[in-house]
C-alpha cells in the first residue's frame, strides 16, 4: 500500500471535515432532495473547478474505488483530466474511462449514457443547488417554501416560460420533484437526463462548494421533472445519428468540423461513443 | 482502554461506506469489515459506526455503561447528550421513546438523530417488508431482540417528515438501515 492510502490526508480533506461531510451525506440520503448545508473549508481551488463535487469524492472514496471524471460527457477536457489526477496523486485510487468499471462517477453537466449498476456513485458538481433561487434570492425564504413543500411559484414562472415559448423554454437544469416531495435542481444537465434520475440502481450525490450545500438521490427514487397536464415534460434530443457510432438514442453535441460552416453530431458522451462499433 | 481502529483513517472511511450503503438500500444486511475493540455491551458495528460518525461537535448519547463512555469519549471525543439534543445515540438495550430524540424541523430536517439500536439478530427473511426509497420493490428483513411495540411507535413519527428519526439496526459486525422514509410491514 503506497503513502497516499495510509496517510493521515488520504483523499485530501482532513479527517474532521470529512466526517462532517459525511455527516451530510448520510442526512441527505435519509431525506431524498433536501438540501443539507455544511461548513465546508475553503479549498484552493477556484469554485468553477467544482468544489462541492471534489469534496464530496474525497469524502465517500475509499482504496478500492475506481474513479471516472466526465465534464460535458467527455473523459478528455482539460478539467476531467485534472481532477482524475488530482486523486490520483492524493489518494492514489485507480482511474478509468469506462462507465461500467466505475465504482464512483464525478460529473459535470451530464449523467452517463451507460445505466448504472447498484452499489456505483454518481457525484455532481453542483454551482447553484437551489432550484428557487431566480425566483426567491432569500435563503430563508427558499428554506421556509421547501420546509412547507410551497412550490407554486415555481410552477407558475415555468407555466409562464410555456406560454411565452410555446414548451418548457428549460433545457438545462429542468427541476425536478423527488419522491413527491422536494424541489430539486438536477444541476445543469440537459433536461434528456432527467429521465435518468428516476429509479436508478445507483446512489446520486450533490455537491455545491460555493453554497455548502449537498443533497441525495437515493437508488430506486422516485424523481419527476417539473411539468403540466397539457404541457408534459419532453427531454430534447438533437434529431441526428452520431457521426461516429451512428446512435440515435444519446445526446449529442454539435461540432464545428471546419471554418466554412460545416458541422456534424457526436455523442457527448465518450466512452459510450468509443464503446460502439463505427458507422 | 481497548483500541479503536487499526487504522483510523480508512476504519472511518471503510465504516462510512458502509453506513452509506446501508442507507442507501434499506433493510440490507451489511457486514462492517474494520470493527474496533470496542468493551461490552458495546456491538464491534456500533462501535464502529461511533468512531467513524463522531467527534468533537456531535453530541452523543448511549446506554453502554462506564466502561463504554471512556472508551467512546478517549476514541471519538464526543461530548455527552441527553436524547433529545443528541445527534447520534446508541442503545445497547431498549431505547427511551423514541419521539424523544431529536427529531430536526420542518426547515432543518437533517437535525434529527440518528440512532444505532443493538439488536440480537439480523437476518434477511421473512419477518418485515421494507419499502420506500433506496428499495427497488420490497426488502424482507427478520429481526430478533427488538422491544414490543417498535414498529408502531416509529411508524407514529413517519406522519412528521420531513422530520424524524434514521435508525441503524447493529447485530455484532453486521448492520441494517432503517431511514425515516422507510415503511415497514409486519408480516401476519
Ligand atoms: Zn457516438
Amino acid at each position: 500500500m503506497n503513502a497516499a492510502l495510509t496517510g493521515y490526508n488520504f483523499g485530501y480533506l482532513d479527517e474532521a471535515t470529512k466526517r462532517m461531510i459525511r455527516r451530510a451525506l448520510l442526512k441527505a440520503v435519509c431525506i431524498p432532495g433536501h438540501q443539507v448545508p455544511f461548513g465546508a473549508r475553503e479549498m484552493p481551488l477556484p469554485y468553477g473547478w467544482g468544489t462541492g463535487g471534489i469534496q464530496v469524492t474525497a469524502s465517500v472514496l475509499g482504496p478500492d474505488d475506481v474513479l471516472k471524471v466526465i465534464d460535458q460527457g467527455a473523459d478528455d477536457t482539460t478539467n476531467a483530466v485534472s481532477i482524475r489526477r488530482f486523486f490520483n496523486r492524493v489518494a492514489g485510487v485507480a482511474t478509468t474511462e469506462s462507465t461500467a468499471e466505475a465504482t464512483i462517477i464525478q460529473t459535470r453537466h451530464r449523467i452517463p449514457e451507460t445505466p448504472l449498476s447498484e452499489g456505483q456513485i454518481l457525484v455532481y458538481q453542483v454551482p447553484m443547488p437551489e432550484p428557487l433561487f431566480r425566483l426567491e434570492p432569500r435563503v430563508a425564504e427558499s428554506t421556509r417554501l421547501h420546509a412547507m413543500a410551497e412550490y407554486g411559484l415555481m410552477q407558475v414562472k415555468l407555466y409562464e416560460d410555456i406560454a411565452r415559448q410555446g414548451e418548457v423554454a428549460t433545457s438545462y437544469n429542468h427541476p425536478v420533484m423527488v419522491n413527491h416531495r422536494y424541489l430539486m435542481s438536477p444541476s445543469p444537465i440537459p433536461a434528456f437526463d432527467n429521465p435518468k434520475m428516476h429509479m436508478n440502481a445507483g446512489l446520486q450525490l450533490f455537491g455545491a462548494g460555493r453554497e455548502k450545500r449537498i443533497y441525495a438521490v437515493p437508488p430506486y427514487t422516485d424523481v419527476r421533472s417539473l411539468d403540466f397536464e397539457d404541457h408534459p415534460f419532453k427531454p430534447v434530443r438533437a434529431p441526428h445519428a452520431c457521426a461516429i457510432c451512428g446512435s440515435e438514442e444519446s445526446y449529442l453535441d454539435e461540432v464545428i468540423t471546419d471554418d466554412q460552416g460545416g458541422r456534424m453530431h457526436v455523442c457527448s458522451d465518450t466512452d459510450y461513443c468509443a464503446s460502439r462499433p463505427p458507422v | 482502554m481497548t483500541p479503536g481502529f487499526d487504522n483510523p483513517v480508512l476504519g472511518a472511511q471503510s465504516s462510512f461506506r458502509a453506513m452509506l450503503h446501508a442507507l442507501s438500500h434499506p433493510g440490507r444486511i451489511i457486514r462492517l469489515a474494520d470493527l474496533p475493540a470496542a468493551p461490552a455491551p458495546l456491538a464491534p458495528a456500533a462501535g464502529a459506526a461511533a468512531l467513524a460518525m463522531c467527534d468533537a461537535d456531535t453530541l452523543l448519547w448511549h446506554d453502554a455503561g462506564e466502561q463504554a463512555a471512556a472508551w467512546l469519549r478517549f476514541h471519538t471525543g464526543a461530548p455527552w447528550g441527553a436524547p433529545r439534543e443528541a445527534r447520534f445515540a446508541i442503545a445497547t438495550g431498549a431505547p427511551p421513546p423514541l419521539a424523544g430524540f431529536c427529531l430536526g424541523s420542518d426547515e432543518a430536517p437533517q437535525d434529527g438523530a440518528t440512532l444505532l439500536l443493538q439488536v440480537a439478530g439480523l437476518e434477511a427473511a421473512a419477518g418485515w417488508l421494507l419499502t420506500g426509497p433506496g428499495i427497488q420493490h420490497e426488502t424482507a428483513l427478520c429481526v430478533t431482540g427488538l422491544p414490543p411495540g417498535f414498529v408502531a411507535e416509529r411508524a407514529a413519527l413517519g406522519a412528521l417528515f420531513p422530520r424524524g428519526l434514521d435508525i441503524i439496526l447493529c447485530a455484532d459486525a453486521l448492520i441494517a438501515a432503517l431511514p425515516r422514509t422507510t415503511s415497514i410491514r409486519e408480516r401476519a
